[in-house]
């Protein structure tokens, strides 16, 4: 945390480090370079890094386990090239610090954003080619080939993280890292900090990803990574904290702005929950497989309060982060009310935190603990909703732009789709239909309005507003291509939610029906050819959606190599950080 | 808001801000909207009454058990023993009837076939077929080729202890690994195999001596396939008269089961079904039109 140059700075001197690697003339650029000091931030960081990479060559070395031995280097790769990376920046700047501030404004730091929007990019038509495929899977069985690795069992986890923690993840991480700067007008604290935050993240979408493939998992939904990947995003998360706090810390604006406390209340959030759900105590440190302390019924529960609220804290109040802040920047208009902005906010993460028990109706779970989380998802529809009133109505005055703006009508759009999923969500909530919806395609449908709807829509907008910004550029390369996005993706969220609309309740009446004796109408595999037809429209809708995101990838592409540049100075947002 | 001297007022909408603006941004003074507030308060509302009448709140040792004296748990129980009471009078009938009298009763025979075929899709359809029309490896139940007996007796025998699993009661029979255990040499093989597919009716290979080949039947397989290939229950040796066979009809499929045999397996279902729906999956496998 500590910033090169301030006051208080502990710096080592290391004078033998302190040539200029790109130089031939090293006693020249000694000259010219005043300091060879490493700061504490950069020692730190190298020193942890070193002992991470000797612990991972140690566990590759000893351990019997493939999948460790991989990972393990992996691990030690990535330790290795980040200390070399440190090292090599000191070298090129020579010690010197980056100015907060250039002529009075504030020196953004932008290089980790554009990482996060490209890795967001990456990993989301990754994310959704997989979903593509496991759908077709569902439709067609033979497409699994029969390998351990492709199988729908590996496949799905690895969907289902690609396209939240990886997509949805960098998506946040770089909004957030962008939107908290800009809101607190100072540059986010750190050098190598904001560096480590942003590819610590991303090493552990890797081992995550490459565990399912290779079969580690712990078999908890959405909480899949092994032990020593939960251990990784821990340490990488408690960085971003930091790192967040940091820049709050330090901010030149008098008051925090909402969206900053939505993605405060999301980094802690997730935190204690990723904390709690992931307290496994591993077979050896030489082992990927580990088991979890709770058991039976806690182990469920435990599992669905973190599943619910990864929903919640996630999902719902990161993205409502990015609609603060994206919404009113591109309708060019004042937030709606400031004081429901308030009150749904600790609504929101007071009620939502309770809701968990509504995914175990009509299980072991005792009916009071039931009860609770069914009425208090029944209390949070309004909190919900304050949300996509406070997104819709920051939109008076300026609705015309809905016809001109199709990143706009992206973002409005997916607060529609918010709206929708949150009503949905407390109705399904209720034991009586939750008796008909639970474990049926309804479920996936209820997700997918949300995840493609919501969560991709805001995202989408978000990074078509800022890769012009972040790479300075007047604007996209083409509208008429986010058009082509938008039309052919909502169609596919369309075709998707109906045909699971259709099958899941279909799928729950089957299952539910009994002939005039008394024994099922239907058995289970009826029920399973009878919903084929609505499998296939559902690939179908998921094929729509990759390929918007596919145009969507080619329009940014065109945006960084051929966008024309914006000029200095009339800049909306950070065009004044120089390179890193 | 502390920061009233910096109220303006939005031109469009007319409404004041709070005097506040990150990079551009501004938030409106706008109240909550009404029907937001009241609907939130209904929810409330809704949310207490519901606590009072059902079980909700976790209280030391125990929980607050509501007014209405609601319990899932017994009204799923109350559900089961009803279903099962509703059904008893049938199902008690069945379990008292002798296998061969069921069908003679029409309302015994309507409740069987409704059991048994609700048992069959979920219990017996995943290797037997909708329908039970088989696939390859388990047998068709619609044909009149019985493996061991398509009597009412015989397949109530079956379902009970399955064919050769874990129970000392199962069906049990082997057919050799004529190859693998090396009992008859490649040659002998093919000669056997085509003198089986001669008398099937079905074409065989050029310059294979067929009468040796009846020869080495006689002496390896006609004790449980019988003299005539006619095939004996008993011992759950298929009759081999008609190429109609479990593994495949082909040359190649039939050396193949005589060199290293595919001895199929069946669970016992004495235990996990209960003895009515047994006995009505017995009536309803016996009406597929195969029954003997």
């Amino acid at each position: 945390m500590n910033q090169r140059g301030s006051p208080g700075d502990v710096r080592m001197v290391v004078p033998s480090l302190a040539p200029c690697m790109e130089s031939n003339n090293w006693g020249a650029e000694m000259a010219h370079k005043k300091t060879g000091l490493v700061s504490l931030e950069e020692g730190g960081f190298a020193i942890f890094l070193v002992l991470l990479a000797f612990a991972c060559i140690i566990v590759a070395g000893k351990t019997f386990d493939q999948v460790m031995a991989f990972h393990a280097g992996i691990g030690a790769l990535f330790a290795a090239v980040s200390v070399f990376l440190i090292f090599k920046n000191f070298f090129d700047d020579g010690g010197q610090p980056i100015p907060a501030e250039i002529d009075g404004k504030p020196n953004y730091n932008l290089g980790p954003i554009k990482f996060g929007a490209i890795a967001a990019m990456f990993w989301g038509l990754a994310g959704f080619t997989v979903g593509l495929v496991i759908a077709l899977q569902l439709a067609w069985p033979a497409l699994n080939f029969d390998l351990p690795w492709t199988n729908f069992g590996r496949l799905r986890p690895l969907h289902t993280s690609a396209v939240i923690f990886a997509f949805g993840g960098n998506v946040l991480l770089a909004t957030s890292m962008y939107v908290v700067q800009r809101t607190c007008r100072v540059r986010m604290p750190g050098k190598i900090l904001p560096w480590f935050v942003m590819l610590g993240y991303n090493a552990f979408i890797v081992i995550a990803g490459t565990g399912y493939l290779l079969g580690a998992t712990q078999g908890k939904e959405y909480a899949e990574p092994e032990w020593y990947a939960d251990l990784w995003l821990t340490i990488v998360w408690v960085f971003y904290l930091f790192l967040f706090l940091g820049t709050l810390w330090k901010r030149k604006e008098p008051h925090i702005y909402v969206a900053n406390w939505f993605y405060l209340a999301f980094i802690v959030t997730i935190a204690m929950l990723h904390v709690t759900n992931n307290l496994t105590i591993p077979v050896s440190i030489y082992s990927t497989k580990s088991y979890i302390v709770w058991s039976g019924v806690q182990d469920a529960m435990v599992q669905w309060w973190y599943g619910h609220n990864a929903v919640g804290f996630f999902l719902t109040a990161g993205f409502l982060a990015i609609m603060y802040y994206f919404i009113p920047k591109q309708a060019d208009r004042p937030v709606y009310s400031y004081r429901l902005s308030i009150v749904h906010f600790w609504a929101l993460i007071f009620i939502y935190i309770w809701a968990g028990p509504h995914h175990l109706h009509y299980t072991a779970l005792p009916q009071w603990a039931s009860t609770l989380g069914a009425t208090f998802s029944i209390i949070l529809w309004m909190p919900s909703w304050g949300g996509m009133i406070n997104g819709l109505m920051t939109l008076s005055g300026a609705w015309d732009k809905l016809r001109t703006d199709p990143v706009l009508r992206m973002m409005v759009v997916s607060v529609a789709f918010y709206g929708m999923s949150t009503f949905e969500g407390p109705l399904m909530s209720l034991r009586s239909v939750n008796s008909l919806s639970h474990y049926t395609d309804w479920t996936i449908g209820h997700v997918h309005s949300g995840a493609l709807g919501w969560v991709g829509y805001i995202s989408f907008g978000a990074i078509y507003c800022l890769v012009p910004w972040l790479w300075n550029k007047k604007g996209l390369y083409s509208l008429k291509l986010v058009n082509w996005h938008f039309w052919l993706s909502t169609l596919g969220i369309v075709l998707y939610i109906t045909a699971m609309w259709v099958s899941g309740i279909m799928q729950g009446l089957m299952w539910r029906a009994y002939d005039s004796l008394g024994f099922l109408e239907y058995s289970f595999v009826e029920t399973v050819e009878a919903m084929h037809p609505f499998y296939i429209i559902r690939a179908l809708g998921g094929a729509l959606f990759v390929v918007g995101a596919l145009i969507m990838a080619y329009n940014l592409w065109m945006t960084v190599r051929h966008g024309e540049a914006e000029e200095a100075d009339t800049t909306p947002a950070g065009s004044l950080a120089p390179a890193e | 808001m502390a920061d009233t001297q910096n109220k303006e007022v939005d031109q469009i909408s007319g409404v004041e801000t709070t005097g506040h603006e990150w990079d551009g941004l501004k938030e409106l003074n706008n109240p909550l909207p009404k029907w937001w507030l009241y609907i939130f308060y209904a929810t409330l509302v809704w949310a207490v009454i519901y606590w009072v009448l059902y079980p909700s709140w976790p209280l030391v040792t125990t929980y607050t058990k509501g007014v209405l004296g609601a319990s899932q748990r017994e009204e799923a129980i109350a559900a089961y023993d009803k279903g099962v009471a509703d059904r008893s009078q049938f199902a008690d009938k069945i379990v008292s009837t002798a296998l061969e009298d069921i069908p003679q009763d029409q309302e015994l025979l309507q409740f069987a076939l409704a059991n048994g075929r609700a048992a069959f899709g979920d219990n017996c359809a995943p290797c037997h077929g909708n329908g039970g029309t088989g696939a390859e490896g388990y047998p068709n139940l619609q044909d009149d080729t019985w493996i061991w007996g398509g009597t009412l007796d015989d397949i109530h025998t079956t379902l009970l202890h399955g064919i050769r699993n874990e129970s000392d009661d199962a069906r049990f029979g082997d057919m050799p690994a004529f190859g693998a255990d090396e009992l008859l040499s490649r040659e002998e093989i093919d000669q056997v195999a085509n003198f089986v597919a001669s008398r099937a009716g079905q074409e065989t290979e050029d310059g294979v001596d067929l009468a040796a080949g009846q020869v080495l039947y006689e002496d390896n397989c006609a004790a449980c396939h019988g003299d005539s290939l006619e095939g004996i229950q008993e011992v759950g040796a298929p009759s081999l008269m008609s190429a109609n066979y479990l593994y495949g009809n082909s040359l190649d499929e039939i050396k193949a089961q005589i060199a290293n045999p595919r001895n199929g397996v069946m669970p016992g279902w004495e235990g996990r079904l209960d003895p009515a729906t047994i006995k009505s999956l017995t009536v309803y496998v016996h009406s597929f039109g195969g029954g003997q």
